[in-house]
């Protein structure tokens, strides 16, 4: 495959999730502001967490300084000046998809296709009211593009530099989410295991579709223990860093071949060291630092993937290769 | 400003007398069985379904419709059996001679010894390739895909219009359309028998491997664009991805020691086909335009040492160049001792000072091009041009005449089309592509494209034209 290609996949795959998981965090935003939190600047306190999970505050505060729930709704969801919002997301992946009109299915260019046009003439001032069926719209845009693909595409490394895509994104995004409760202080130390904690929880869970397979598991009370437990090291939940760690795994071991050895060795690691850890080793170190973490490893597995599969160079010249590994070596 | 022409013109589905000719009688019959807005509602169907699939083109020098939708007009373009078998036999001759002239051309110059064509018209043409001379090409076949363009003035009169023979475009069109109208009419092919075009890129494909050079027996054929903002973005991919090939860009390739590879996932893969839709000064920055950032270093030189195959072949723009034009015939009567099937349109050249008083005494009736033209860029046509758009065209004749020719303005054929006031007559061309490898092949029928403003002859798409599914009826 070309490496352009892949390359181009990769990200297509990547923005859709991206804008799935943009859609999910203000989702969840928009519900916690349901919730009545009686504190000074409450708006504010809550609305950076959804800027703080993607990592646009400092953009967000040069437009618009104060985080207020119509603006980073706004600035989230459909500003195109945000090359992470929803918006941009979705023209990215369109742009990446029809660069590689060829190496995907008509069926998928459709939805694509389709979610960019149908974007276009939505309104551009939302209602708050609408905005809960907008979420709605674009996480059905991603399931369907999500099974559009496994129900039309050969399952070649095609499928595998999409599968790479979604799954660094979505271990990637609920990293994050869970990441929020850091970012989320409750009001006080008192509130530890009160209403707030208990909606906060929910809310993460929510986020990821992870509610009702928590009460299905656990049919207990929601503790910071378990959610971490279950959205980290449960295989079987499909969000959860260890079911995205196995399918990063096994896309690389499908696309084998005699790049990456590097990136395979990396996401083996990464991998193994998920599949057996345990959640109190989690707690001791420390969520937020575990996570950070996380974070790094999986952001040096990503430009890993790229040096190996999706850049363009001269492979008869060895000398550059030796100078770009002993690059690496040194970061 | 007079924008309708007079010409009386055939009218492919009326007899002089109205009465519908025989290969329009089912279809007819159908349409007038059709419940009211029927062909309104389809029309507007048919729109949408080129929406989603994002068959779109550019128009350049547009900056807000950098994706525009080719019009599709859904009501079809027949020909009968013996008529397409006819206008096929012409077409190959035409396109085998024209491969022949250009096999000359780059060796031994036999036409320009014979004194059949001058040459200062051949070698001094800019478009003519020194680096081409003596270059081998297998089955010397230099432009593996062209494109006619033909006009009906009458019942059994076609006129080649012009040969494109660089990178002609329009194919993937010609497929969507067919694809098109058995979406939305599938009843119609029930009833008759058309002849299928769904086999075009899998002749493409067999052309272009017999394309590849003669000691590689699997060849890795690629096709290369200029990317994703060329108005033909969305053939380029479509064929790549129907044949079932790489889509590449000249950032995706590379040279080395005169061997052409691609930048895969697995590291370097040896190319040996390159269809490209990348123009001549556009594929190779070392041998031609320095500045272009479109094109592969070196590409030349292995191309020269026989290690890649490019289609079509570097250099064919000599041969489609509209002064070339006029030799045609005389080519297919030097190399293949034939008599010409299909006509040229009678030509001036602006160059002859004869030719040249009469195109500017005569400039409200004549269509005039650029030599070098294309796409119905820079053209004046004559009748339905204002007094000032003629003054300001004649400025430019003077300035440079050899660089234009004219043409009597044809009287194109016409065919119903559904327009805003119902269905009505508008003129049409027809371009059929023709694939040369070890042998001649084209799929019945082509591309047909139709002017839809009423009365006028420019039925290119960048002038705002559109297409018609076109079909040749089984006998």
């Amino acid at each position: 495959m070309l490496a352009r290609t892949a390359d181009n996949l990769f990200w297509m795959a990547r923005h859709i999730e991206r804008a799935e998981n943009t859609a999910r965090v203000l989702d969840v935003a928009h519900r916690s502001a349901l919730l009545p939190l009686d504190i000074e600047g409450a708006e504010a306190y809550l609305w950076y967490a959804p800027l703080n999970i993607t990592g646009c505050a400092a953009s967000y505060e040069v437009k618009y300084g104060l985080a207020r729930a119509d603006s980073v709704t706004h600035y989230m969801a459909l500003d195109p000046d945000n090359p992470g919002s929803i918006y941009s997301c979705l023209k990215l992946a369109r742009e990446n998809a029809r660069a590689v009109r060829g190496a995907i299915t008509s069926e998928m260019w459709e939805v694509i296709n389709a979610t960019w046009l149908e974007l276009n003439r939505m309104t551009w001032n939302m209602d708050v009211e609408k905005l809960p069926d907008f979420f709605e719209w674009v996480k059905d845009r991603s399931h369907m593009f999500r099974g559009v693909t496994l129900g039309t595409i050969l399952k070649d490394i095609a499928l595998s530099f999409i599968k790479l895509g979604t799954f660094l994104e979505r271990a990637d995004n609920t990293a994050r989410i869970l990441d929020v409760k850091y970012h989320i202080l409750l009001p006080s130390v008192n509130d530890v295991g009160g209403a707030a904690d208990y909606y906060q929880w929910g809310s993460v869970l929510r986020s990821v579709s992870a509610f009702e397979a928590y009460r299905k598991i656990y049919r207990d009370v929601i503790s910071p223990l378990r959610v971490a437990e279950l959205l980290i090291l449960r295989d079987d939940m499909p969000r959860s860093l260890h079911a995205c760690m196995n399918e990063v795994e096994a896309a690389l071991i499908d696309i084998n071949g005699s790049s990456g050895r590097e990136a395979r060795r990396l996401a083996g690691e990464q991998h193994a060291a998920i599949h057996f850890g345990l959640i109190e080793d989690v707690f001791s170190q420390g969520l937020h630092e575990y996570l950070t973490e996380f974070l790094a490893h999986t952001a040096l597995l990503g430009r890993e993937i790229r040096d190996a599969y999706m850049s363009r160079r001269n492979h008869f010249e060895p000398t550059t290769v030796t100078m770009r590994r002993t690059a690496l070596q040194m970061q | 400003m007079n924008t309708k022409t007079t010409l009386k013109c055939f009218d492919e589905m009326r007899t002089d007398d109205d009465q519908v000719r025989d290969i329009y009688q089912i279809y007819t019959h159908w349409m007038s069985q059709l419940a009211e807005g029927t062909l309104e509602r389809k029309s507007a169907e048919a729109e949408l379904l080129f929406r989603r699939l994002g068959i779109t083109f550019a128009v350049y020098g547009e900056t807000a419709g950098a994706e525009r939708l080719i019009p599709f007009d859904i009501v079809p373009r027949i020909f009968g059996a013996k008529e397409w078998q006819r206008l096929q036999m012409g077409i190959k001759q035409r396109v085998r001679a024209l491969n022949a002239f250009l096999h000359d051309i780059y060796h031994d110059q036999e036409i320009i010894k014979a004194g059949i064509i001058s040459a200062r018209q051949v070698l001094d043409n800019e478009l003519y390739c020194k680096a081409m001379q003596g270059i081998d090409l297998p089955n010397q076949v230099y432009a593996h895909i062209a494109g006619i363009d033909l006009v009906r003035v009458a019942e059994n009169d076609f006129y080649v219009l012009e040969d494109n023979l660089r990178t002609p475009s329009g194919v993937s069109y010609m497929l969507e359309n067919r694809n098109t109208m058995m979406r939305l009419f599938p009843e119609l092919f029930a009833n008759h028998l058309v002849e299928p075009v769904e086999h075009y890129p899998q002749m493409l494909f067999d052309t272009l491997r017999e394309a590849a050079p003669t000691n590689v027996a699997a060849p890795t054929i690629v096709v290369m664009t200029p990317g994703a903002y060329n108005s033909a973005y969305f053939e380029h991919a479509f064929l790549a991805s129907q044949m079932g090939v790489e889509l590449v860009e000249g950032q995706d390739l590379f040279v080395h020691k005169q061997k052409v590879y691609m930048y895969t996932t697995e590291g370097p893969q040896q190319v040996h086909v390159i269809y490209r839709r990348v123009d001549d000064d556009f594929l190779d920055p070392m041998a031609f335009r320095p500045d272009s950032a479109l094109g592969v270093p070196g590409l030349m030189d292995a191309y020269c040492s026989g290690n890649v195959s490019l289609a079509n072949g570097v250099g064919t723009g000599v041969a489609d160049d509209k002064s070339t034009y006029l030799y045609v015939p005389e080519m297919i009567r030097f190399y293949l001792g034939e008599a010409p099937l299909l006509s040229n349109v009678p030509t001036w050249r602006l160059s002859e000072s004869d030719d040249l008083k009469y195109v500017l005494a005569h400039l409200p009736e004549l269509v005039v091009k650029e030599v070098q033209g294309s796409g119905g860029y820079g053209m004046l046509v004559g009748p339905t041009s204002s007094k000032e758009e003629i003054d300001t065209y004649k400025q430019r004749i003077l300035a440079e005449p050899d660089n234009f020719i004219a043409q009597p303005t044809l009287a194109l054929s016409t065919c119903p089309t559904m327009v805003e006031s119902g269905v009505a007559p508008r003129h049409v061309d027809l371009r059929p592509f023709v694939l040369s490898g070890k042998e001649i092949r084209l799929v019945p029928g082509g591309l047909t494209r139709v002017a839809l403003r009423e009365g006028s002859l420019v039925v290119n798409s960048s002038q705002g034209g559109g297409t018609k599914d076109t079909w040749v009826l089984e006998d």
